[in-house]
């Protein structure tokens, strides 16, 4: 059956996850593993290599962020999984480190919205399909710190350059595309990153978070 | 006989409640007073002979003097503190009187007490209980008069009048040993407290460290209980609601087929399990969110501010290299104070469009201010959120201000001490 996409799922309540591998297999997956914690999860994901792990944040033993690290850990060793995070609350820390990598495959959701299970269910299979799917919230977290409106503070030439590197253009295609030089652009996009009150981090995962807030976060 | 009640004998031994107690007190009071004879006497006794000797050493009368002084000394030295032991448990023990133990630069108190106060109590207490002996003597000799032959009594007429005169005389002098023995012990309460007790100073001074401790313990107690009550509803009951809304989900999304009015109350059904999980997420966020102890103030505190009804601006600024992160239950005060907030700010001021979070560490000082933009009046001696807020600051000894003239704009500050 090399159609069916696999899943595998991280969930410490077993009633919850009953429920889960319920939609999950409603929504066309067939379910490889079902694990309970951090290690188990990674063991299944070696193990079954699937197309998408759906992963509670907060698992045994320190029901602290466990799903959060073991779900960075896929993304390090097997970009190619898809991740679905649901968490009780909504941590923009954890959406963020989750980005931080690679925005593909990648989605960041409330738990209860498994409630809504036609939203649900897209929300998977856009995941899967190298999409993402990021909480509303997730966006007014990730937008909380700005002013009255940070984009709007943007010159003309860095919304353009902004709009390039949402398109996942290097620094050198937007040159090329702006027909300007390289290091006008890294100067356009320094600028951006100041403008936009961004926390400090690193600077792809700064960029990235640019490109979030300038798409209004989502797919 | 054999019908017949048990014997009533109790009635032959009942003692007025009023006289019991009464005896029951002289017999303390006795007891104390006895014990005290020794306990003030010896420490004199030895200080007598230690001075006799010295005097015997000045005046070079024994040439053993010298040698044999060194004795009551080490002993004065030695015995001084086991003899304020003595008392303080005597004290206790007795009278239910606690003497706070004293520090060891507080030796001359002790000696205070041992030497000069000390025998004067005991001179007291031997003054008492000779006259217990001699009123009991007294009220005695009737009793022998009595028992002397009758021709012999026949004999000395007088006698019997003077020993029932004398008989009077004790029966007056014991009357006399309670309320003698009660202001003896009284005086000793008093001279003991005044001389063995800690001043006034040094007790409010070991009380006030006393609460500080006890006060931390119970701040301490109360964060781990929301932290456990936090933990159990996360693993408890949201996700049983979690799970009850999917399954409705499920329901609503699988039984297309039911009639309309089956289908409303699935419907109705997963909406309310929708509400409710927001409901508590809400409430146990605000009890203590896992991720403060897990990320810290700054990522807690934007997870409060995007869950806010009206726009935040959030401005955080702890010093990245600060010897340590602020301790636990600071940072546990700071989120509540700006959780309880944000709350007021979207419930009670009306037209406030926007609210500003300022976080800053300023070394030994976190200082949280909200500010808003609504109409004011906000009164804090009203409102259990105010108070509460306002309660649970001073918990950790921080200070709680806040200006809401009417009209606006209302701000609160808060400052919340972070010792390094």
């Amino acid at each position: 059956m090399p159609d069916v996409r696999r899943a595998v799922i991280a969930e410490d309540s077993v009633l919850l996850r009953i429920g889960l591998v319920r939609v999950v297999e409603m929504a066309g997956f067939e379910v490889a593993a079902e694990a309970g914690d951090g290690p188990e999860l990674l063991a299944a994901v070696e193990e079954h290599r699937p197309d998408l792990a759906v992963v509670d944040v907060r698992m045994p033993p320190g029901f602290t962020d466990e799903g959060v690290r073991a779900a960075l850990t896929i993304r390090q060793k097997w970009p190619d999984i898809a991740v679905l995070m649901l968490s009780q609350y909504v941590e923009e820390r954890y959406a963020a480190d989750l980005l931080a990598t690679n925005t593909s495959g990648v989605g960041y959701l409330l738990k209860q919205r498994v409630a809504d299970v036609e939203e649900f269910i897209e929300a998977l299979r856009r995941v899967a399909g190298g999409g993402t799917a990021l909480d509303p919230q997730v966006v007014a977290q990730l937008l909380v710190r700005r002013a009255s409106d940070p984009l709007e503070r943007l010159t003309a030439r860095e919304r353009d350059v902004l709009a390039l590197m949402a398109e996942g253009r290097s620094n050198a295609g937007i040159a090329a595309q702006l027909v300007v030089s390289e290091s006008a652009v890294a100067k356009h996009i320094n600028n951006i990153l100041a403008k936009l009150d961004l926390p400090k981090a690193d600077a792809d995962h700064r960029r990235v978070l640019a490109v979030l807030r300038f798409l209004g976060v989502g797919g | 006989m054999a019908a017949a009640q048990p014997a009533p004998y109790g009635v032959i031994m009942t003692i007025p409640p009023r006289l019991r107690r009464a005896l029951v007190r002289m017999r303390r009071d006795l007891a104390f007073v006895a014990a005290g004879v020794p306990l003030h006497l010896v420490p004199a006794l030895l200080s007598w002979w230690a001075l006799s000797l010295l005097a015997d050493t000045v005046t070079g009368t024994s040439s053993d003097a010298p040698v044999v002084l060194t004795a009551p000394l080490a002993l004065l030295v030695v015995a001084g503190y086991g003899f304020t032991e003595a008392q303080r448990w005597r004290f206790r023990a007795i009278c239910g009187v606690e003497l706070p133990r004293l520090r060891f630069a507080e030796g001359k108190r002790q000696l205070g007490y041992n030497w000069l106060v000390g025998p004067l109590l005991g001179v007291l207490e031997v003054l008492l209980l000779a006259l217990v002996s001699v009123a009991l003597a007294a009220v005695l000799v009737l009793v022998w008069v009595w028992l002397t032959p009758a021709e012999w009594r026949r004999g000395h007429p007088g006698y019997t009048t003077t020993g029932a005169y004398l008989t009077m005389l004790g029966l007056v002098a014991l009357a006399a040993v309670p309320p003698l023995a009660a202001g003896l012990v009284r005086l000793e309460i008093l001279v003991g407290r005044a001389v063995l007790g800690v001043s006034r100073s040094d007790e409010l001074a070991r009380r006030v460290e006393d609460l500080t401790e006890s006060r931390a313990g119970a701040v301490d107690a109360a964060d781990a209980e929301r932290r456990r009550i936090e933990r159990d509803l996360h693993d408890g009951a949201q996700q049983r609601l979690v799970s009850l809304a999917l399954n409705l989900g499920l329901a609503k999304a699988t039984l297309t087929d039911l009639p309309p009015e089956a289908q409303q109350v699935i419907d109705a059904a997963h909406r309310e399990a929708k509400d409710a999980i927001e409901e508590l997420n809400n409430l146990v966020r605000g009890l203590h969110p896992a991720v403060l102890d897990e990320l810290g103030l700054d990522a807690a505190l934007s997870g409060l501010a995007a869950r806010a009804p009206l726009p935040v601006r959030l401005r955080v600024d702890l010093p990245a290299e600060l010897p340590q992160r602020t301790a636990p239950a600071i940072e546990a005060v700071a989120y509540f104070v700006v959780s309880e907030a944000l709350t007021n700010v979207a419930k009670h001021a009306r037209e406030a469009t926007r609210a500003d979070v300022t976080v800053t560490r300023l070394a030994e000082i976190l200082r949280v201010v909200i500010a808003d933009d609504g109409m004011g009046g906000a009164d804090p001696s009203r409102g259990s959120g105010l108070k509460g807020l306002a309660q649970r600051v001073r918990s950790v000894d921080g200070t709680f201000r806040m200006s809401s003239p009417v009209g606006g704009p209302t701000m609160m500050s808060v400052e919340l001490p972070c010792p390094m």
